[in-house]
C-alpha cells in the first residue's frame, strides 16, 4: 500500500493509489500533495488503476485534498475507478463533486 | 516483528441440513495501522474456498475497514490498552461479521446521513452510511459498542 507519484511532459503531477486508500495512510495522500502545492504544481491526477480499496477516511482525503488544491487555484481530477469503487462515489454522491475520467490518458488530454 | 493480531480460524464440515460453515475470529488492538492486515486476514480465511464474487470481496473489504477504524478511533479512543473483537462467520447463504469494541457504544440513530449539498465539501461523517448502503443488514447491539453486518450470497 503506498503512493507512486510521478510527472510527464504533460505537466500534470500523477498520483498511483497502490493498494489501498484508507484511514491507515491518508495523511500519506495529504501531505503528498501538499509538498506537490508547495513546489508550485496545480494541476493534479490521482489514478485508482492499481486500487484495491477506499474507505470513508479516504474519501475523505480526497474531499480536503480537493478543497485544497481548489484554494490555490489548482485543478484535481480523478481515474481509473472501476465499478466498485465507483459505486462508492455515487452511493456519497461524490461523484458529482469530482472530475473522474475512465483511464488517466483521458484525463491528461482534457486538463 | 511479530504482528498484534491474534487470529482464530474454525472450519465446519458440510452437513446435510445447513452446509459448511467457516468462522473466523481475530483480536486487534486499537491501532489504524493494523486495519489492512486485519481486513485481508479475515476476508482470506472466511472466503477460501468459496466462489464469493468479486464486489461482495469489495464490500466486505470495505464495511469491515469502515467498522475496524469506528471501533478504534471513535470506540476506544485509539486507546492501545483497549482491544477490538471481529467474528465473521460464513454459511451458505450469508457472511456475517460482527465488530466489538470496549467503548461506551453511541446512538446509531443519531448520525445523519451525509448526503445534502452543503455535507458534499465535509471530509467525515460517511463510514455508517456506507455501511449501510453496502451491506443487506446492519444491527447493533443495546450498548452501541457492537455492530453486526450481513452480507447476502448471491
Amino acid at each position: 500500500m503506498g503512493f507512486n507519484q510521478t510527472k510527464g511532459s504533460s505537466g500534470v503531477v500523477v498520483v498511483q493509489v497502490e493498494g489501498q486508500l484508507i484511514v491507515g495512510n491518508r495523511h500519506e495522500l495529504k501531505d503528498l500533495v501538499q509538498a506537490a502545492l508547495e513546489k508550485g504544481e496545480r494541476r493534479l491526477l490521482v489514478d485508482f488503476s492499481r486500487t484495491g480499496y477506499i474507505d470513508s477516511s479516504g474519501l475523505g482525503a480526497l474531499v480536503s485534498i480537493s478543497k485544497r488544491i481548489r484554494e490555490m487555484g489548482g485543478e484535481l481530477r480523478l481515474s481509473g475507478l472501476n465499478d466498485d469503487l465507483r459505486s462508492l462515489f455515487e452511493l456519497t454522491k461524490l461523484d458529482t463533486l469530482f472530475a473522474i475520467t475512465e483511464t488517466p490518458e483521458q484525463a491528461l488530454t482534457s486538463f | 516483528m511479530t504482528s498484534p493480531l491474534r487470529l482464530c480460524v474454525r472450519r465446519t464440515s458440510a452437513s446435510e441440513t445447513r452446509g459448511s460453515a467457516t468462522l473466523v475470529t481475530l483480536r486487534l488492538p486499537s491501532d489504524v495501522n493494523c486495519i489492512e492486515e486485519a481486513v485481508e486476514l479475515v476476508t482470506r480465511h472466511c472466503l477460501a474456498g468459496h466462489d464469493a464474487t468479486r464486489t461482495i470481496r469489495f464490500r466486505l473489504r470495505v464495511v469491515l475497514s469502515e467498522a475496524l477504524s469506528n471501533a478504534i478511533m471513535r470506540g476506544n479512543g485509539e486507546d492501545h490498552t483497549k482491544w477490538v473483537e471481529v467474528r465473521a462467520e460464513l454459511v451458505p447463504e450469508a457472511i456475517r461479521v460482527s465488530v466489538t469494541d470496549e467503548g461506551p457504544g453511541f446512538d446509531p440513530g443519531a448520525v445523519p446521513e451525509p448526503l445534502r449539498p452543503e455535507q458534499l465539501d465535509e471530509a467525515g461523517g460517511r463510514g455508517l452510511y456506507l455501511i449501510r448502503k453496502l451491506v443487506d443488514v446492519v444491527q447493533f447491539n443495546e450498548q452501541g459498542n457492537s455492530i453486526c453486518m450481513i452480507l447476502r450470497r448471491p
